[in-house]
């Protein structure tokens, strides 16, 4: 018989999208999806149950549907969505509060599995390259979404105490990109002209929305007890990853990259929180080596592709990087400057193009009398 | 004298015979015999003149010598305009649109086409051989690499390629032409695998770190991978910088991932204390850290090496210190050196001392325990015989230098 999951978060479109996946898994019965609105898109053989994780009422769904899976991805980064800050921390932490009393009073239930952030780790210069799960963050989040997720991640901690006999998965996931990703990162770097720190390169680290999907089945069918950092391989820098969208970029000085980021939120733009600004300026990097051979999970997609992926539905032809070689590469003659082994024609080509521009040379003295 | 008539000398720049008046003579309106009839033909250019101020009659001095240009070779080949501007230079051309325009570097169009591309295409066989056409093709390949993205960075964020290029690029001169260095001991850097590579620090600015990383690459091929301190990663540029080269933060887990990945990695556990000491302080070592260096190595079981870098404390004798500024700006210390800031953007010019850089026989920790790493006392003494070593190399390659700039 197969398992019987219930997923949070269903009304957007992540998790609308992974509990369609799920209920496509095989050894996944039937899934229900909660949240308080109903998603606004097609969920494939999810059953929607509108209920809010703030209220009792989860429980009772839990208890009627017989669930066995816990799947928790309402924890939401930004503010804007769901009505201010004060809504959001209600719907993170409360929500989570409500749900693992739930979870806990649910005797049929095996799994839980929460899909948290890298966030909790924060960013700051007396970061260690690459996070483990065991490291602690050299500064405590203090505000917004990585004080949510760490609370959560408190709770859950709590949970898997109290349930031994639960399973808890703990996903630390990386910045989710895809070509349907809305979120900070995303909107960050579909900004006409991205605003960078001035000085700072920081190291990111990206999962493909594809990734996330199958990591969530893979942690509901067979996964393992504990927590683990999610993300694809390898690091890109920013001034790396803008020069492959071939996006311009401004650099500001940390000081007024926040006022940037307030104007751009009054615009609906895009919303730079702090930890963003921070990680903008730090950068993070997690091991992964714990997810390859505990969990026994592989992403499809490294870093550098997972962007790409990204990259490609967002700016499609040669960024300005590329034009500009080419440009320079057109005005001296050579033709295959992307191949190393390029061979030229031979050297009057060069000059056949250069004479080819009548700007030059003797066309300038004639010029006032072929007006006349 | 306020009587006295004042003869102009010269014809201010216009055609003429000197005579000081205003209008030419005859003599020098018959030089240009064109210019009445273009006027009669073109009236464009006419109304130009007509109203000019210092124009009383039909031929105005300034069109004198105006004529018009080879309109018959307006469509042809930019070569062959060539052609016919030189063939053209005793005669008097014209540019000006106005027409009222005088140009006495008549049959100056500009440099010719052909001259430029020659001069181009001679100056890259100049720059890059006789192959240029090819050295070219690759650079433009590198560099669209670089302005697209596409090279890779590892973990901690180093840039293998740009370290090589651009940053050994600018240090190879400055260690080779401006401190002499001369590096020994190079036989005990291993080959492959995980050493952790300890040095003295001085110099007031890091400087002894990027020779020795740049010393290392040049002879071993194998790159240093620099630990850094928090400040490294909190100060703007230098923190964007330090990752592209290779430096991570010094903490533990830093430092055992990378042993543990097979580097080699630099540490220079004096910190703050070892680099701003004042000139009076020279190569004397200061106390080494906490000798968490020791302990990574020990968890890790690879040899610590270690190197002594003598010449990097002349480069910017610090003679004194503002704290108060160094407070508020947050900095360990704030340099005053003999030259610097007295002199200003100057002063930063390092003096040309003689550097010796050698590398000592590495200690193994590899034969020590398993628990080794948690027994501060033995990580102390080992700490303490690396800091020996380092103290009597620097003693004796000091007394092997002729003078400080010899």
């Amino acid at each position: 018989m197969g398992r019987v999951v219930l997923v949070t978060g269903v009304s957007r479109d992540l998790g609308r999208r992974s509990a369609a996946a799920l209920a496509a898994a095989p050894g996944v019965d039937r899934v229900v999806g909660v949240d308080v609105s109903p998603p606004r898109g097609d969920m494939g053989g999810v059953a929607f149950v509108r209920a809010d994780i703030r209220n009792p009422v989860i429980a009772k769904v839990i208890a009627k549907e017989d669930v066995d899976t816990v799947v928790h991805m309402s924890v939401i980064a930004t503010p804007g969505t769901s009505g201010g800050r004060t809504t959001m921390k209600e719907l993170n932490v409360i929500g989570t509060m409500q749900l693992l009393a739930a979870c806990q009073r649910a005797p049929r239930l095996e799994t839980l599995v929460v899909k948290s952030t890298t966030t909790v780790y924060g960013a700051s210069s007396r970061d260690p390259a690459m996070f483990a799960e065991e490291t602690e963050p050299r500064r405590l989040p203090r505000s917004g979404y990585a004080k949510d997720a760490s609370e959560v991640e408190a709770y859950v901690r709590g949970f898997a105490r109290r349930r031994p006999d639960v399973r808890v998965t703990m996903l630390r996931c990386a910045n989710v990109v895809g070509p349907h990703v809305v979120s900070p990162m995303t909107s960050y770097f579909r900004l006409p002209v991205v605003p960078t720190v001035l000085g700072f390169d920081p190291r990111l680290q990206f999962l493909h929305e594809h990734d996330l999907m199958a990591v969530l089945e893979h942690s509901v069918t067979d996964g393992a007890h504990g927590t683990f950092n999610v993300a694809g391989e390898g690091v890109l820098s920013l001034s790396q990853a803008l020069r492959r969208l071939g996006r311009p970029s401004i650099p500001l000085p940390a000081s007024a990259v926040g006022g940037v980021g307030s104007v751009l939120r009054s615009a609906r733009l895009t919303e730079f929180s702090p930890e963003q600004v921070s990680l903008l300026t730090f950068g993070r990097g997690v091991d992964t080596t714990r997810m390859r051979e505990v969990l026994g999970f592989r992403p499809r997609y490294t870093t550098a592709s997972a962007f790409a992926d990204f990259a490609a539905h967002i700016a499609p032809g040669p960024g300005p990087g590329e034009r500009v070689v080419a440009g320079v590469g057109r005005v001296l003659g050579i033709d295959g400057v992307d191949d190393t082994d390029a061979t030229p024609g031979p050297g009057r080509r060069g000059v056949a193009s250069l004479a080819g521009t009548p700007a030059l040379g003797g066309g300038a003295g004639q010029g006032g009398d072929a007006r006349g | 004298m306020g009587d006295a008539e004042i003869i102009p000398i010269g014809t201010r720049g216009r055609p003429g015979r000197g005579s000081g008046t205003r209008r030419p003579s005859s003599a020098a309106r018959d030089l240009a015999p064109h210019a009445a009839r273009r006027r009669a033909q073109d009236p464009d250019t006419g109304t130009g003149t007509d109203t000019g101020p210092d124009t009383g009659t039909d031929t105005g001095p300034d069109t004198a010598t105006t004529v018009t240009g080879p309109r018959a070779d307006e469509r042809t080949t930019p070569a062959e305009q060539d052609v016919v501007a030189r063939l053209e230079v005793p005669a008097p051309t014209s540019a000006g649109p106005s027409g009222v325009e005088v140009t006495d570097r008549a049959g100056a169009p500009g440099i010719p086409a052909a001259d430029w591309a020659h001069a181009l295409v001679a100056g890259a066989r100049e720059v890059l051989g006789d192959d240029w056409e090819n050295r070219l093709a690759h650079g433009l390949a590198g560099l669209r690499r670089r302005l697209t993205g596409e090279y890779a960075v590892d973990e901690y964020g180093f840039d293998a390629e740009l370290t090589r290029r651009l940053l050994f690029a600018v240090l190879r001169p400055l260690a080779e032409k401006w401190f002499r260095i001369e590096v020994r001991g190079l036989e005990n850097i291993p080959a492959t695998g995980g050493a952790l590579v300890v040095s003295n620090h001085s110099g007031t600015i890091p400087v002894d770190g990027l020779m020795t990383m740049f010393s290392v690459t040049e002879h071993t091929g194998r790159f240093l991978r620099p630990l850094g301190a928090d400040l490294v990663f909190r100060t703007p540029v230098v923190a964007g910088l330090a990752r592209k080269m290779g430096a991570t933060l010094a903490c533990t887990e830093d430092a055992e991932r990378m042993l543990s990945g097979g580097e080699l990695v630099g540490v220079w556990p004096e910190g703050f204390k070892g680099i701003g000491k004042p000139y009076s302080e020279r190569y004397k070592l200061q106390r080494f850290g906490r000798g968490g260096f020791v302990s990574a190595a020990m968890r890790t079981g690879v040899p610590v090496i270690p190197v002594s870098v003598v010449g990097a404390e002349e480069i910017y004798p610090l003679v004194g210190n503002v704290p108060a500024l160094a407070r508020l700006l947050g900095l360990p210390y704030v340099p005053i050196t003999p030259l610097f800031p007295l002199l200003g953007p100057l002063g930063l010019v390092p003096l040309p001392s003689k550097w010796l850089i050698e590398f000592g026989e590495p200690v193994r920790t590899d034969a020590y325990g398993e628990g080794a790493a948690d027994d501060p006392m033995l990580v102390l003494n080992v700490t303490d015989q690396v800091r020996e070593t380092i103290q009597q190399t620097l003693y004796s390659l000091l007394m092997e230098r002729p003078s400080v700039f010899g």
